[in-house]
């Protein structure tokens, strides 16, 4: 793997304003992203998993620009092209229904050049074939495909700019089963072909075992635990990766087994605590643990973990 | 008044006796809704059984009408958009489809509650929580406001609400999601019902409240003898939370039985192919083994076994519908004509 990152994001926080007094001045806010330090080597998948209300999705709209940061950067390699297309999470919402589906796949080309419109639809015609779809459907209408064939015209119309970066925000989640394998299969298939880079954003953990190298879990607005995927599902040491992945369903695991928190809720973004993020609900905590924490590198060069006690933990478990 | 709500009887031991009884009885249930361009045929001969005390998840992907069939037992479908072609079916000993409105009225909320999958729509946007919680409370039982709203602080504390007080003074939308859906599973427990259908009671949910909240729904189930219909499109899920297992696939079961039993040493090729399909199986970065095709179209009529088109042992046999056969002491039944033959 390439050593240089193509992506570089140093220092992310995100503050979005709430409410408003008698002359609109904002009178708290959201603290979305509390820190975030992040590299993204060219051709990997990485993983982003988290419970909602973690910020995976600012995440997923600062690499897109979408949102800009409060404070920090994001820096691209210097060669990079810059290229970055996004998947979201429902193709019902994310198509354009009054474009037919010619136009909506070449829509990120038709905005920023100039070409003709035998052109765009020869283009769409390429696209969908290699995502699976006929190309004499290309003058139908989004609503007449089913969810897994919206998601692959989102996937073409993604590809259309000839990417280097897609980030895929929840891909799979509005999708049954046997649709998910598919569609996974074809982004699989589109890495090998075209030598893609992906960002994998989501809550599913089966898909992100089964598809990413690496794997960062966000917890209240920052990593708290980044490193290979076989690394950090195998030996998770931070205490929240370890109930994360407890409580994945898997088959005839009893629902009992492994860590639990007993009715804790996430703790409020509106005022960060002073202390580790993970306190009130972590089953671990000691006196050391009323300080911020900070990403420290573990077993390896590449595994980072927010926790003081993660190594002492490490060989607990 | 004086009313029993301080000691919800223990029924556990009478629900032992009759756990033989069924509290839900679905049998050969064909159900279609008609429309201008010809019927839907929503749901094709669908027997199903939930024993008092038993959990029972029905698993299938959208559109295998695991959501029609439980609305159906329910009869929340709305009068006149549907028609029962065949079939019957019995809640508690009743038939609901044959009952009157008002008697459904009763049996709904008292003898069978509902968990829906989105906890902010079934919840009134614009009332307390403890408004709610009392209005539901003394529709089914004799008691006063003030016991109705002990009883729903109790039932609160009983879902691990650390605070029952404080949240029964909020509005819905100023709690979480896994809060309010602890809200629908504390009410859905409050008159005591024989029957609770949960709808994808978690999908809504992040994998840890899930957890919590399917912990705190079986405890309670056991508890009071309550038997779970628990309706989702996660195996995963319903191997961990179910005793037994439908999986239905365009309108009909193909394979019913023992969950375990079912996950483990799936029968059906739809099953297997299901499971197949999951990443679990797989080794990472390797092809998913995906169903090819796509599901029928259930306003077309199907004759012959519905997975036929998209089955890789499909044979001249599957032209006709294969009946559900037992293997194991008939416990493990499968529609198929492969299994046909190898059955005792």
């Amino acid at each position: 793997m390439n050593t240089s990152p193509l992506i570089t994001l140093d220092n992310i926080h995100v503050r979005f304003p709430i409410g408003a007094d008698w002359i609109g001045r904002p009178t708290a806010q959201v603290h979305a992203l509390n820190g975030v330090d992040m590299t993204v080597a060219k051709g990997e998948i990485l993983g982003v998993v988290g419970e909602s209300g973690c910020g995976k999705s600012t995440l997923a709209n600062i690499l897109t620009g979408l949102v800009s940061p409060s404070e920090g950067s994001i820096n691209w390699a210097p060669d990079a092209a810059r290229k970055l297309q996004v998947v979201f999470q429902d193709p019902q919402s994310s198509l354009d229904p009054r474009l037919p589906v010619w136009r909506v796949i070449t829509e990120p080309v038709f905005l920023r050049e100039k070409r003709g419109s035998s052109e765009l639809r020869d283009l769409a015609g390429d696209l969908a074939e290699q995502v699976g779809l006929l190309r004499d459907q290309m003058d139908r209408y989004p609503h007449e495909f089913s969810g897994g064939q919206r998601q692959r015209i989102a996937i073409a119309r993604a590809l259309s700019s000839d990417p280097d970066v897609i980030v895929l925000d929840e891909p799979t989640s509005a999708l049954d089963i046997s649709v998910q394998a598919q569609i996974l299969n074809l982004l699989t298939e589109l890495r090998r072909r075209r030598g893609l880079t992906y960002i994998l954003i989501s809550h599913n953990i089966s898909v992100i075992r089964h598809m990413c190298d690496r794997i960062a879990v966000m917890y209240l607005g920052q990593i708290v635990e980044i490193g290979a995927t076989k690394t950090v599902l195998a030996q998770p040491s931070h205490p929240y990766t370890r109930l994360l992945l407890d409580s994945v369903p898997e088959l005839g695991k009893p629902l009992e087994a492994g860590l639990s928190i007993d009715g804790k809720e996430l703790p409020s973004n509106l005022s960060l605590p002073q202390a580790c993020f993970f306190l009130e609900r972590c089953p671990f905590k000691n006196e050391k643990c009323d300080q911020v924490q900070a990403l420290e590198a573990q077993t390896g060069p590449t595994h980072f973990v927010r926790c003081q006690r993660a190594r002492e933990l490490a060989l607990l478990a | 008044m004086a009313c029993a709500i301080f000691s919800i009887p223990g029924r556990k031991g009478a629900d032992m006796m009759d756990s033989n009884r069924a509290v839900l009885e679905i049998d050969n249930l064909g159900l279609e809704f008609p429309t201008y361009r010809g019927a839907v045929r929503a749901i094709n001969g669908v027997s199903l059984r939930v024993a008092g005390g038993e959990i029972v998840g029905i698993v299938g992907e959208s559109g295998s009408a695991k959501s029609v069939t439980a609305m159906t037992a329910m009869r929340l479908l709305p009068e006149g958009r549907f028609n029962v072609t065949s079939g019957s079916v019995t809640v508690l000993g009743r038939d609901t489809l044959a009952a009157r409105e008002e008697d459904m009225v009763d049996i709904r909320g008292r003898d069978v509650a509902m968990i829906f999958q989105e906890p902010l729509t079934a919840l009134n946007p614009t009332q307390r929580v403890a408004r709610q919680m009392v209005e539901v409370i003394r529709r089914h039982r004799a008691c006063s406001a003030t016991e109705a709203r002990q009883l729903a602080t109790r039932l609160l504390g009983d879902m691990h609400i650390a605070d029952p007080e404080q949240v029964l003074h909020r509005y819905p939308f100023e709690l979480s999601g896994g809060m309010r859906q602890r809200i629908l599973i504390a009410l859905a427990f409050s008159c005591d019902p024989k029957l609770i259908i949960a709808d994808e009671p978690t999908t809504a949910l992040d994998v840890t409240v899930q957890r919590q909240v399917l912990q705190l729904m079986r405890a309670k189930a056991h508890e009071l003898g309550t038997a779970i219909l628990f309706i989702s499109h996660d195996l995963a899920l319903v191997s961990q939370f179910c005793d037994r297992v439908y999986v239905m696939y365009a309108g009909s079961v193909v394979e019913e039985g023992p969950t375990m039993d079912v996950l483990k040493n799936p029968r059906h090729p739809y099953t297997q192919a299901l499971l197949g399909a999951l990443p679990e199986g797989a080794q990472p970065g390797e092809l998913l083994q995906s169903i090819p095709g796509s599901v029928p179209n259930l306003s077309e009529p199907i004759s012959g076994c519905s997975f036929a088109p998209r089955c890789q042992h499909v044979s001249h046999q599957c032209l006709s519908k294969p009946d559900l056969t037992g293997f194991n002491g008939q416990q493990h039944r499968t529609a198929c004509w492969l299994f046909k033959d190898a059955a005792p």
